[in-house]
């Protein structure tokens, strides 16, 4: 976020100012608001609106880093928090490497983040897309009720200073509709529900697709009516967008700089390596203004840059911020990330994607004998180890057999290995779409993975 | 925090446009954390959060906002955000008189966080990791984190309630990796309690760090796990996730309201095998999930959810219940003053069993052994749930034999809960958890004895 001159940055110099000599003083100054509607059977079931602000305070002396942070920006809490981070850079362990970032030249890539038009956008129309919503996803099919339907938005600025010299100030905004489905059929012990859940996001409500989103919820939920579970066997995956973008977000934890440099990569010592299938290009652009994630600059103030991770199949490049840098010997990659004031940045891919191929999913499936269409992965927080490459989730979706989309299949786990998984990459679909995260989505095929069922 | 009759004022406000119901939670937390890895203390951070989130109902809608200004302006500016998105267009003069509920403390902590030296905090770190690094020459790399904070709580609505509570937590963790042939393998392990540093007198830093580094060492020998259903039994005192997902969230009244859950309807119904009695229990001396009062100003209890098999209640928060004409069950919670209120678990666990632990083992021809799990999540409308297995071996012929590489269970929950076929009376508490509900993260405790699923599908490649 830069570009906006906030009143925030002038808050963080004087922070700054207050370096003395032999320190680095950082400081991170955010403000912020939400709103979020909640619709249930044609009425508001909550509604939030509510601000935010802090600060997060760094300081290095002699090698040593101390920290703190306050949710409040009251004059007397600023100096409580330079206070608390000066006395705790005693406890730490001297690091020749802990320094903050350093200007490096790269220009900013500027972005459109802000917009008029949502930040004037009047509240009862907000609650209005949230009633449609509900009202298109529990009309089109007899079986679908709505769980909930919601509209939020949020908007924040911040600012970054530095004894350094990083100086940048920023704001962006952005909404998003969601609705969660139900679908029920049988009855008595055949009785059955399965969910399903739609969404829609935008820099302003007039970019939402609102008929999509609902189709999605009743889609995904009455496609699993009626589902089994299927014997195990080995079997080739078609990933639904949505799922390849989870599956990239978990790739993206072993191209971290900071996991490289400590040892904690799979991939590490394996740069210009063959380490996924000649099909695979991955690239990390958060200058691509398509992506949900787009930002001008890192969570250190350093610009966003475009870096090819993998090229043509063969490791090129991990992500850093500037501490992973000074270790590894390098220059930082502008990918600090940084979750809010009440952190200090860490290292991560910012906006993530494969190159896409060319053809619909249809076109994958129809190319597949004995598969499986995943339409949904669960429990990827506990059955994927990035550190061991052990991968196995819990999944829905539908069989896929002599080409053609069939039966579907749940209470089954897909497992494989992070490394083998890459290599087996058997193409990649043309249909990518950006998605409320820090990756892209488009069809993965991946052949011989093990399905567990019966 | 905030002075009576301000807070009486506030909700009156609140409450002048003729909504039925108003309340106040206010948080002043200071926290301290610390972090080391790769052989340094990396940082020492303190933090501070303080503010108040008002809740204002009329009828079915609830409107909310959150301040950290907590001056009587402030609070009157919040409730007046509140009481806009919660409008009745009614009115009229009400006013609220606040009557201080006596203190409820299940918690007694001797060494409040802030008296303790920083210094004191980062030498368990140092320890730990020295610990597990002369386990073994394969441990390559350990992470260690320490964590404090000490939370005021004020609750106060405009039915009179007014409560004061101070909770305090303190929390340890430590991850190993362990390099070998068959490439790395990780380990973990944490401790947690609403406890202050007294915690240490008791707790072996280096025993946990030691069984992190055991954990990461045993799987570098590790074979892939087996693919399919099978019997599987679970350690004491690491399967309670299974019940949190299997039936937990389940039994949330938020989700019974709204028909999504698999669990709706079936109050006085065989739900488990007669060995199960279920029990969320937020009174639990010093335990993860243990409160004084709910995020809600209801004092918390014990609550028995299912009885040898049967399910007897769910658990409530102020909207579901009030709507259902019923009490609370102490089961309102909230991650913090940001965040609305729902029905949450607090400590959740399995009473013991009739049987011995080895005999659960040697009465198993082929399965797997859960030693260590990692997290699960669960569809409650489905019923179906995953969790991750840590730590695994394989049963062969009654003994546990190969360890296993890391991988997912899936299974549905009211099939799990009738396939329980044996319980052990080992009972222990587990690691502390975060349980995650619509976005929001709170502590939560489990527990349970040794026990055997008779089928579940275990996610591995073999």
């Amino acid at each position: 976020m830069s570009g906006f001159e906030s009143e925030l940055l002038a808050v963080a110099d004087r922070v700054v100012d207050q370096a003395r000599s032999g320190e680095q003083i950082e400081a991170f100054v955010a403000r912020g608001g939400e709103t979020e509607v909640r619709v249930y059977q044609g009425d508001v079931e909550h509604f939030v609106s509510a601000q935010s602000e802090g600060i997060g305070i760094r300081v290095i002396r002699d090698g040593r880093t101390g920290f703190a942070y306050a949710g409040t920006l009251e004059e007397s809490a600023i100096r409580d928090v330079l206070a608390e981070a000066r006395d705790n850079v005693q406890f730490g362990t001297v690091d020749e490497w802990a320094a903050l970032a350093e200007p490096d030249g790269v220009p900013v890539t500027q972005q459109e983040l802000w917009n008029d038009h949502l930040a004037e956008y009047p509240t009862d129309r907000k609650i209005d897309l949230a009633k449609e919503l509900e009202k298109l996803a529990s009309g089109a099919d007899a079986r679908v009720r709505v769980d909930d339907s919601n509209y939020a938005d949020a908007h924040g600025e911040s600012a970054v200073a530095s004894t350094t010299g990083i100086r940048t100030s920023g704001r962006e905004n952005g909404c998003y509709v969601s609705v969660s489905t139900l679908a029920d059929d049988g009855e008595g012990a055949a009785a059955e529900t399965q969910t399903g859940f739609g969404f829609s996001v935008g820099r302003a409500p007039d970019e939402f697709d609102l008929d999509r989103a609902a189709r999605d919820a009743v889609d995904r939920a009455t496609r699993l009516l009626g589902a089994t579970q299927p014997p195990s066997r080995r079997v080739t995956v078609v990933l639904d967008p949505f799922v390849t973008a989870q599956f990239l977000g978990v790739i993206s934890s072993t191209l971290n700089g900071e996991a490289v440099v400590k040892g904690r990569s799979l991939f590490r010592e394996r740069i210009g390596e063959t380490v996924a299938s000649s099909s695979v290009t991955l690239v990390d652009d958060p200058t691509n203004p398509r992506a949900y994630t787009a930002t001008d600059v890192d969570g250190e103030g350093l610009a966003a840059r475009r870096n090819v991770l993998i090229e043509h199949g063969v490791l090129r490049r991990f992500v850093h911020n500037s501490y992973s840098a000074r270790r590894a010997g390098t220059v930082s990659t502008g990918n600090a990330t940084r979750g809010g004031f009440a952190g200090t940045p860490g290292v991560g891919c910012l906006a993530l994607s494969l190159v896409p191929g060319r053809r619909s999913q249809a076109e994958l499936v129809a190319d597949i004998d004995d598969g499986l269409l995943v339409q949904q992965m669960q429990g990827l927080h506990s059955g994927v180890n990035p550190i061991s490459g052990d991968f196995s989730t819990g999944a829905a979706g539908l069989l896929i057999e002599r080409g053609a989309v069939g039966a579907p299949v749940r209470e089954i786990t897909i497992a494989s290995t992070l490394q083998k998984m890459l290599l087996d990459i058997v193409e990649i679909g043309g249909d990518l779409e950006w998605l409320p995260m820090r990756s892209a989505g488009m069809s993965l095929v991946i052949r011989d993975v093990m399905m567990s069922g019966t | 925090m905030i002075d009576t009759d301000v807070l009486e004022r506030v909700l009156a406000g609140a409450v002048a446009n003729g909504a039925e119901f108003a309340e106040v939670y206010a948080e002043d937390k200071r926290s301290t954390s610390a972090g080391l890895d790769d052989g340094r203390v990396e940082q020492v951070s303190s933090g501070r959060d303080r503010g108040a989130g008002i809740r204002v109902v009329a009828g079915d809608t609830t409107g909310f906002a959150y301040t950290s200004d907590l001056s009587e302006p402030g609070l009157a500016a919040a409730a007046s955000a509140a009481s806009a998105a919660a409008s009745r267009g009614g009115g009229g003069v009400r006013t609220v008189a606040l009557t201080r509920a006596a203190p409820h403390r299940p918690n007694a902590v001797d060494r409040e966080p802030d008296s303790v030296a920083k210094a004191a905090k980062v030498e368990l770190l140092e320890r730990m990791n020295d610990a597990a690094r002369s386990f073994g020459p394969e441990i390559v790399q350990v992470s260690a984190g320490y964590g404090d904070s000490r939370k005021h709580v004020l609750v106060a609505n405009t039915d009179g309630v007014l409560t004061d509570d101070e909770v305090v937590r303190t929390l340890l963790r430590v991850s190993a990796v362990a390099d070998g042939d068959t490439g790395m393998q990780t380990g973990y392990q944490s401790m947690g309690h609403t406890v202050g540093f007294e915690i240490f007198d008791t707790v072996d830093v280096e025993q946990l760090a030691r069984e992190a580094a055991r954990q990461a060492i045993t799987k570098l020998r590790a074979r892939p796990a087996p693919s399919g259903a099978m019997p599987v039994v679970i350690k004491h005192g690491t399967g309670g996730v299974l019940f949190h997902e299997a039936c937990g969230h389940g039994l949330e009244a938020d989700h019974i309201q709204k028909g999504a859950s698999v669990y709706a309807g079936k109050v006085g119904e065989q739900v488990a095998s007669p060995l199960v009695t279920l029990v969320d229990d937020g009174t639990m001396p010093g335990e993860w999930g243990t409160l004084g009062f709910d995020d809600e100003g209801h004092v918390t209890q014990r609550n028995v959810l299912i009885e040898d098999g049967i399910l007897t209640d769910y658990m409530w928060d102020y909207l579901r219940a009030r709507k259902e004409g019923r009490p609370q069950s102490g089961n309102g919670r909230r991650q913090s003053y940001q965040h609305l209120p729902m029905v949450r678990m607090t400590n959740t666990f399995v009473l013991d069993g009739p049987d011995d632990p080895d005999d659960i083992v040697g009465s198993t021809p082929h399965g797997v052994y859960v030693a260590k799990l990692g997290g699960g999540s669960v569809n409650t409308a489905s019923g179906d749930f995953v969790f991750g297995m840590t730590e695994a071996y394989l049963i062969e012929n009654g003994e546990i034999t190969e360890p296993l590489r890391d991988g997912n269970l899936i299974g549905n929950g009211p099939k799990v809960l009738a396939d329980i076929d044996m319980l052990g009376n080992d009972f222990a508490m587990g690691s502390p958890g975060t349980c995650g509900k619509d976005g929001q993260g709170v502590p939560v405790g489990d527990g349970q004895p040794t026990l055997r699923v008779k089928s579940l599908t275990v996610g591995g490649t073999a």
